[in-house]
């Protein structure tokens, strides 16, 4: 059970009280309706999956209620950072620890 | 108890206890299997595949052999347990398995001769043909002849906790090295957790009282050791409690057995055990080693034990596990058993030791108690059938060969140290080769290695490393340390390196065993390399080596050394199997915690649930809350209470306990765009006091709930979901205010259980509540169909909904949850005159689709569209944007043969077609049937006088008038395609 | 050498020395005519169909580490095609039909036991909807029948019906044919029949790249023992499709989750089917050891660390001594993790990419173990002819944009 800061009440807390709500940084297109099919599809369910540092939103479910932001390692599961929803993407250069 | 020796052991007052229907006595402080051994037995069980006749090999949780039954009456009967563990209460009753007819007399045992045939994975190249006689023949054989004790037959009467704790450092193996740690945690204030699986602390000092520590012996320093540590508000220590994984962020699962060892059954007010899940800051594993056996023929015959083990059993449990020993090593270590159990007046038949070099104070010490030594010798098999009696010992300079008689074989073939829980938070292992063990290396997590679960086998070198540890731990969780120092003298230090283990020596097609329970054998692993398993995952998985209960505790190793010598490689080439958790089994009863029966999932229940149970009701479970599906009168079954609050509904007044509907309130200057963006519909232009169907989607394009929304002021809207779908409405509705439109001044409440629905329907409806209302005009005119208004019904506080899911004319009263049971009370008996009639879900269910109302997952599935689902009229045409738009364009959401919700009358209006049945244009083709679609909803309308039935149909509103097909069981029933609406399509009833 | 009863018998007579290796442990040549990435059961299956039925042997599988390793040797083993969409029911149904004479066409016992899976229903939602299954699977000739609490019992009678529990058992959908084989042996069955047909099995052998030529077509892939040429390469690589395919910049909607599962210790036969609890998230049978295996559910997280949280197990073991409460005793041995691929509709990916010359099988989920030998059978035709089988024609990248979706989850609430 990983252990997650959430951000807003700035308290490390396990898992059970957050859900996870996929890749961050993907913004919903102001004007959908100027995408074309593919640019949709992508939107709707491409996603990096990455295998090392990824941006990630979780939901304080059952605590504050906040969406928000976290860079985990998704080799080792390590949650390295979390941070408040809008802020700007975080610099990964500064987590990467280089093998995982 | 002819094998219990004067003045040895930590035991207590005499106790009785059975084996296989045998009465016997041990004492207080013994496992079950010290018990057998002070009686003489060591045939205790018969091994998985050839039924060989076991004995006890260890003293601990690594035992593969002695598994028994432990029979408690109540429901509490246990297989597979370890009597190495089992510590022994009166009365015990344990019984042996996997035998047949008895333990001694196993004719199972016959397969030992088709040993060649059955050798590594012969499965996979036989019972092929015929082919039916798998299932039907040789599995059922196959299944029979394996398993071991027989699974529980009664619900477990025990209950179990869960508990979460935190800690600064928490030290798992309560041997020196772990109380060496705890004691300098401990002194640095540090909230500190010592656990241990035994029944005391202490460790290997429990099995060698001759060590001093701070110039005490050992069991005296273990007595101070225990009272200053549960001196310490800080420091809490548990004995019987099992580390058995290491998870994400120091998050170690403990399993403490409560009950098991006490006579009598359980106290109610205590459960059986506890799982502890806790998050400590630090971690220091001190899990010591586990002794292994050597690889010779006959190494499995009852009596073949660790030589460690066999001096547990002496100084910790007063047991002399035979009169005549022979002691087997690769190592120093057996020599204090041979020592030790000399002393105590055992005729130690010989010594063997692999190597020719041995340390001369240990050959000296056996010149002394007259033990004859025979180095560079080792024992190439044994004789015996239910317990040895002599083994052959070969000399590997030359060809001599002696027999020596004994009664039992002490084996040594060096230690591997326990990584388990290091491996489980994926740490890396690094090779030995000195003593031939893997030790911890590199982890993402924050724990500390010490002991001799990290190579460190002597008790100073482990003391110390524990305080440096345990001092170290404490520093890094904030605390100032302060690192015990402990001296320890002792004579019996585990210090000369190991050699390796001669495997060559070990002649094909002899039985020398690897993994004792699962019977794989050095032949086995040969042959599996033979075949091409050259990873040692292939090998274990071919052979089963290592995934027997004792999950390779003491075979992995050894199985390692086999196959990489036969691979020609490194040991640590071919790698080691992944530990996984738990370190011992765990009963499915941990696991599950609390969470059992009432307390599995808790049900949610609405406020006037308890009237409806009183009544009778029939209840069905939807999302997490338990729904009245019915109330039935007399003997009536569903359809026929169904058909009765049908009729009731229409012809007069039903009420309806609608509590469970999922209730949000949007509040915000911006309330009315966020509606916009999130359902369908147009929102700007609802006035206040009237309401709306809303529909939503998912960013998909498809139906993803619905309910009616009312608006109750420029900036307020009440919304209803589905009863299920309220969670997740809410969470997608946060998540776009939250992270897409965060510049919208918008505030999201759940009031589901803050408001009682209490559903009236029916042409009376309005005549039951007028005189309850004050300050509502409940005129048509002034409160029309889908209007909302706030206001007092018997000077309670309301929130009035005009609307309809039947077709009648509706209200739906919200009053704050506690004012729910009585008004619902009231309503009841004033309605009396209305011949008021509760109904539940099913009738609801009917009432809305005469009139062909959709139900969210019933009628749409999650692949449905607006269009599909003949709802366009509820899409905002003029809207830019709305979850789910942009998606509703793409090339398939238009194509022409999508499913459309069409009505269906059978021919024959006394069928009831079943929902799920599927539609066919042509009854006639062969199978497989090009389907065009299914039944969604059917029912008996009782007031329509016959069967109608909703189903998504391809092409369906192209359809109409034309007949379809529904193939069921036997017949096919013809059905037109029509409109979905059956009932008052004029909708005239509303205002009735 | 063909495997018998008389060879087992010849074999043990001689000491068991003159068996020889299942595979002959391959050297990779320097080019093949297709290079599959990937020794699970769906690699092998493709590599052995490839050379079965289309005659192309000029072929190799590379694996990162050993053979079977993987999600093939992870799951809980169980084989069901009882799915509503004729789109899946043809797929499954076809590698039952394949399951039924796997043993005997690989000359290798994979155990394939029909002992039924019942699928419980807990509410009348479930109800409606394994109704609705029963009736397409019917007409679509896939057995499948309804079983009431009573008759649910008598078919497993560890069941617990009783109907004041928490999750009732209202009935069950039965697929008789349905069962359970030895995950380990499908590999090693197919492994072992593709070599005998000339297919080189290459292990600890990891693709760093997929290469492409100037002109956009596949050159080989590039693995930790040097550059193998190929002219069509087929990835089938779950848990690493991902990263796989990125580096030939393919990009697929793909999630990777931990999937968790147990066993207990083992005991004599208690359990004679297989039984699955969507409601409830709860895969059981019992192994021909004894012991009962569990299927657990997936993490909530992307990842790719192949260990969940035991909260995830303690949730399915509670379910389980709900389901079955003489199992409340028994005792858990192991447990361990998997990575699953999962699309957007959990349905899988089946064909041809955008790279020419390049092919690709993912997206299983939590369910692919089942279909082993049909998916073998469809992708290798999809290789040999450069367009797919009829059967996985459905299951293409591009379904996503269309919006054209076989979503068996959404349409019924039924895991895979």
């Amino acid at each position: 059970m990983l252990l997650i800061r959430c951000p807003y009440c700035n308290d490390e807390l396990p898992e059970l009280e957050y859900s996870y709500a996929g890749e961050a940084h993907v913004d919903r297109p102001p004007d959908p309706a100027s995408l074309d099919d593919e640019a949709w599809r992508d939107f709707l369910f491409v996603r990096r999956n990455p295998r090392g540092l990824h941006l990630e939103r979780w939901r304080h479910a059952f605590g504050c209620g906040r969406f928000f932001n976290a860079v985990r390692d998704t080799a080792t599961d390590e949650v390295i950072h979390t941070y408040h929803a809008g802020e700007p993407r975080p610099d990964l250069e500064k987590f990467d620890r280089g093998a995982s | 108890m002819k094998y219990r020796v004067a003045n040895k052991g930590r035991l207590g007052a005499e106790v009785g206890f059975s084996f296989d229907g045998r009465s016997l006595t041990g004492r207080r402080g013994d496992t079950l299997a010290s018990a057998l051994l002070a009686n003489g037995v060591h045939l205790v069980g018969r091994s998985f595949k050839y039924h060989r006749p076991r004995g006890i090999l260890s003293a601990g949780s690594e035992e593969p052999n002695a598994l028994v039954s432990i029979k408690r009456p109540g429901g509490r009967s246990d297989p597979n347990t370890r009597a190495t563990v089992q510590e022994l209460f009166e009365g015990l009753v344990a019984d042996s398995q996997h035998r047949w007819p008895s333990l001694a007399v196993d004719l199972n045992a016959l397969t030992s001769i088709a040993s060649p045939f059955v050798a590594a994975g012969f499965y996979y190249k036989t019972f092929m043909w015929p082919r039916s006689f798998w299932t039907r023949f040789y599995e059922p054989v196959i299944r029979a002849a394996a398993g071991l004790g027989e699974a529980p037959t009664d619900p477990d009467p025990d209950t179990y906790a869960h508990l979460y704790e935190h800690c600064d450092v928490l030290v798992i193996g309560g041997g020196i090295a772990g109380i060496a740690a705890a004691m300098s945690a401990g002194a640095s204030g540090a909230k500190t957790i010592l656990v241990d699986e035994q029944a005391e602390i202490g460790g290997t000092l429990l099995s060698d009282p001759s060590v001093e520590i701070d110039g005490a012996s050992c069991w005296q320093w273990l007595e101070k050791a225990h009272d200053e540590l549960g001196e310490m508000d800080n420091v809490l220590v548990l004995s019987r409690t099992t580390a058995i994984g290491y998870y994400h962020q120091n998050m170690v699962v403990m399993a403490q057995r409560l009950t098991d060892h006490r006579d009598g059954p359980p106290p109610k007010a205590l459960p059986r055990e506890r799982l502890w899940h806790v998050r400590a800051k630090q971690v220091v594993l001190a899990q010591g080693a586990i002794e292994r056996p050597l690889v010779f023929s006959g190494n499995d015959r009852p009596g073949v034990m660790l030589a460690d083990a066999s001096r547990t059993y002496l100084n910790r449990y007063g047991v002399l596990v035979g009169a005549r020993p022979l002691v087997v090593t690769n190592n120093d270590t057996a020599w204090n058993a041979a020592f030790d159990l000399a002393e105590a007046g055992a005729d130690i038949a010989a010594i063997v030791d692999e190597r020719f070099e041995v340390h001369p104070d240990l050959k000296g010490r056996a010149r002394t108690l007259n033990i004859n030594v025979l180095t560079g010798h080792h024992v190439a098999k044994t004789e015996g059938r239910l317990r040895i009696v002599a083994a052959i010992v070969h000399s590997d300079q030359g060809a001599a060969k002696q027999r020596i008689v004994c009664d039992a074989v002490l084996m040594s073939g060096g230690w591997t140290p326990s990584v388990h829980l290091f491996s489980h938070t994926r740490g890396s292992l690094n090779w030995n080769p000195d003593e031939q063990s893997f030790l911890p290396g590199d982890t993402i997590e924050r724990c500390r290695p010490v002991g001799a679960g990290n190579g460190t086998t002597t008790f100073q070198g482990a003391a110390t490393e524990g305080a440096t540890a345990g001092a170290a731990a404490a520093e890094d969780a904030g605390f100032k340390s302060t690192e015990r120092a402990i001296k320890v003298r002792s004579t019996s230090e585990l210090d000369q390196p190991l050699t390796v283990l001669a495997h060559s020596a070990v002649p094909e097609g002899a039985k020398a065993f690897i993994d004792f329970q699962n019977d794989v054998t050095t032949r086995d692993i040969k042959q599996a390399v033979r075949e091409g398993f050259t990873s040692i995952e292939h090998v274990k998985r071919y052979t089963t080596t290592g995934m027997a209960t004792d999950q390779g505790k003491t075979s992995n190793i050894n199985g390692l050394k086999v196959a990489a010598a036969s691979i020609g490689k490194p040991a640590p080439d071919i790698g080691l199997t992944t530990f996984r958790p738990p370190y011992t089994p765990t009963t499915f009863g941990a696991l599950a915690g609390h969470h059992k029966g009432a307390t599995f999932d808790i049900e949610r229940r609405t406020p006037i649930d308890a009237w409806a149970e009183a009544e009778g009701a029939v209840y069905e479970p939807v999302g997490q809350w338990r729904r009245a599906r019915y109330f039935p009168q007399g003997q009536e079954d569903m359809h026929q209470a169904v058909a009765r609050e049908c009729m009731a509904v229409r012809n007069s007044l039903g009420m309806f306990d609608a509590s469970t509907l999922g209730k949000i309130e949007i509040v915000g200057p911006d309330a009315a765009e966020f509606m916009n963006r999130m359902y369908t519909n147009p929102w700007t232009k609802l006035t206040p006091g009237r309401c709306r169907y809303g529909l939503m989607l998912s960013e998909d394009g498809f139906i993803y709930d619905d309910g009616v929304i009312g608006r109750l002021g420029p900036d307020r809207f009440h919304v209803t979901t589905t009863t299920g779908g309220a969670p997740r409405v809410l969470n997608m509705m946060e998540d776009y205010l939250q992270t897409e439109w965060s510049d919208l001044s918008v505030w999201l409440t759940s009031v589901t259980e803050q408001w009682a629905v209490i559903a009236l329907a029916g042409p009376r409806s309005r005549d039951l509540i007028k005189p309850m209302i004050d300050d509502v005009d409940l005129s048509d005119e002034a409160f029309p169909h889908m209007s909302i208004a706030t206001g007092h019904i018997l000077s309670i506080p309301m929130r009035l909904f005009r609307v309809s899911f039947s077709g009648e004319r509706g209200y739906e009263i919200n009053v704050p949850a506690r004012y729910g049971l009585g008004l619902w009370k009231h309503l009841f008996a004033e309605g009396q005159r209305y011949d008021i009639t509760p109904y539940g879900t099913e009738t609801m269910h009917v009432l809305r689709a005469e009139k062909g109302f959709i139900i969210v997952g019933q009628d749409t599935d999650g692949t449905v569209t607006p269009d599909d689902a003949g709802l366009n009229w509820a899409i905002g045409k003029k809207k830019p944007d709305f979850v789910g738009k942009r998606s509703l364009t793409r090339p398939d959401m238009s194509k022409p043969d999508r499913k459309h919700l069409v009505g269906l009358l059978t021919t024959d209006s006394n069928e009831v077609l079943p929902e799920g049945a599927q539609i066919v244009a042509d009854p006639d083709q062969q199978i497989p049937m090009d389907m065009i679609g299914h039944v969604t909803s059917s029912y008996w309308s009782a007031p329509s006088g016959r069967s109608i039935a909703m189903a998504l149909v391809a092409g369906g509103r192209n359809r109409f008038g034309e007949t379809v097909y529904i193939p069921l069981e036997g017949k096919t029933v013809p059905a037109t395609v029509t409109a979905t609406t059956f009932f008052d399509p004029d909708n005239k009833r509303i205002n009735a | 050498m063909r495997f018998s009863l008389s060879q087992v018998v010849w074999q043990g007579l001689k000491g068991n020395v003159g068996w020889r290796p299942q595979w002959p442990a391959a050297e990779p040549k320097r080019a093949y005519e297709v290079v599959i990435v990937g020794a699970g059961g769906h690699g092998l299956a493709t590599a052995y169909y490839l050379a079965k039925e289309h005659g192309i042997t000029d072929v190799a599988v590379v694996e990162r580490g050993w053979l079977g390793g993987g999600n093939t040797g992870r799951n809980t083993t169980i084989i069901r095609s009882n799915y509503l969409y004729d789109e899946s029911a043809r797929l499954y149904d076809h590698a039952v039909k394949l399951w039924e004479g796997l043993s005997q066409e690989l000359n290798y016992n994979v155990m394939f036991s029909q002992r039924g899976v019942m699928m419980l229903a807990h509410n009348v939602h479930d109800t409606q909807s394994f109704q609705r299954h029963i009736y397409a699977n019917k007409l679509n000739g896939v057995d499948n029948v309804w079983l009431t609490p009573e008759e649910a019992k008598d078919y497993c009678p560890p069941l617990n019906i009783d109907p004041s529990a928490r999750y009732p058992v209202l009935g069950a959908a039965l697929q008789r044919r349905g069962g359970t084989a030895r995950h380990d042996a499908v590999a090693w069955g197919y492994a072992r029949g593709a070599a005998q047909r000339g297919v080189d099995i290459i292990q600890n052998c990891p693709v760093i790249s997929i290469a492409r030529g100037a002109d956009g077509r596949i050159k080989g892939v590039e693995t930790g023992r040097g550059f193998i040429g190929a002219k069509k390469v087929a990835v089938v690589v779950a848990g690493a499709t991902t990263t796989v395919m990125e580096t030939a910049g393919v990009t697929l909607p793909l999630q990777s989750h931990p999937l968790q599962a147990l066993v207990s210790e083992p005991v004599k036969p208690v359990f004679p089917c297989v039984v699955m609890s969507n409601a409830v998230h709860a895969y059981i049978s019992q192994s021909d050891k004894g012991e009962l295996v569990i299927g657990s559910g997936t993490d909530q997280y992307v990842s790719y660390v192949s260990r969940g949280g035991l909260h995830i197990i303690e949730h399915t073991i509670a379910a389980i001594n709900e389901l079955f409460p003489i199992f409340s005793r028994m005792r858990m041995l192991r447990s361990w993790g998997g990575t699953v691929d999962v699309t957007p509709d959990r349905s899988p990916i089946i064909g041809l990419t955008p790279v020419p010359g390049l092919y690709v099988n993912c997206g299983w989920g939590t369910g692919g173990f089942k279909a082993t030998p049909g998916s073998g059978h469809v992708f290798a035709h999809t290789i040999a002819r450069g367009e797919p089988h009829d059967i996985n024609a459905p299951y293409t990248i591009d379904r996503f944009k269309a919006g054209r979706l076989i979503d068996e989850a959404a349409a019924a609430a039924v895991a895979h």
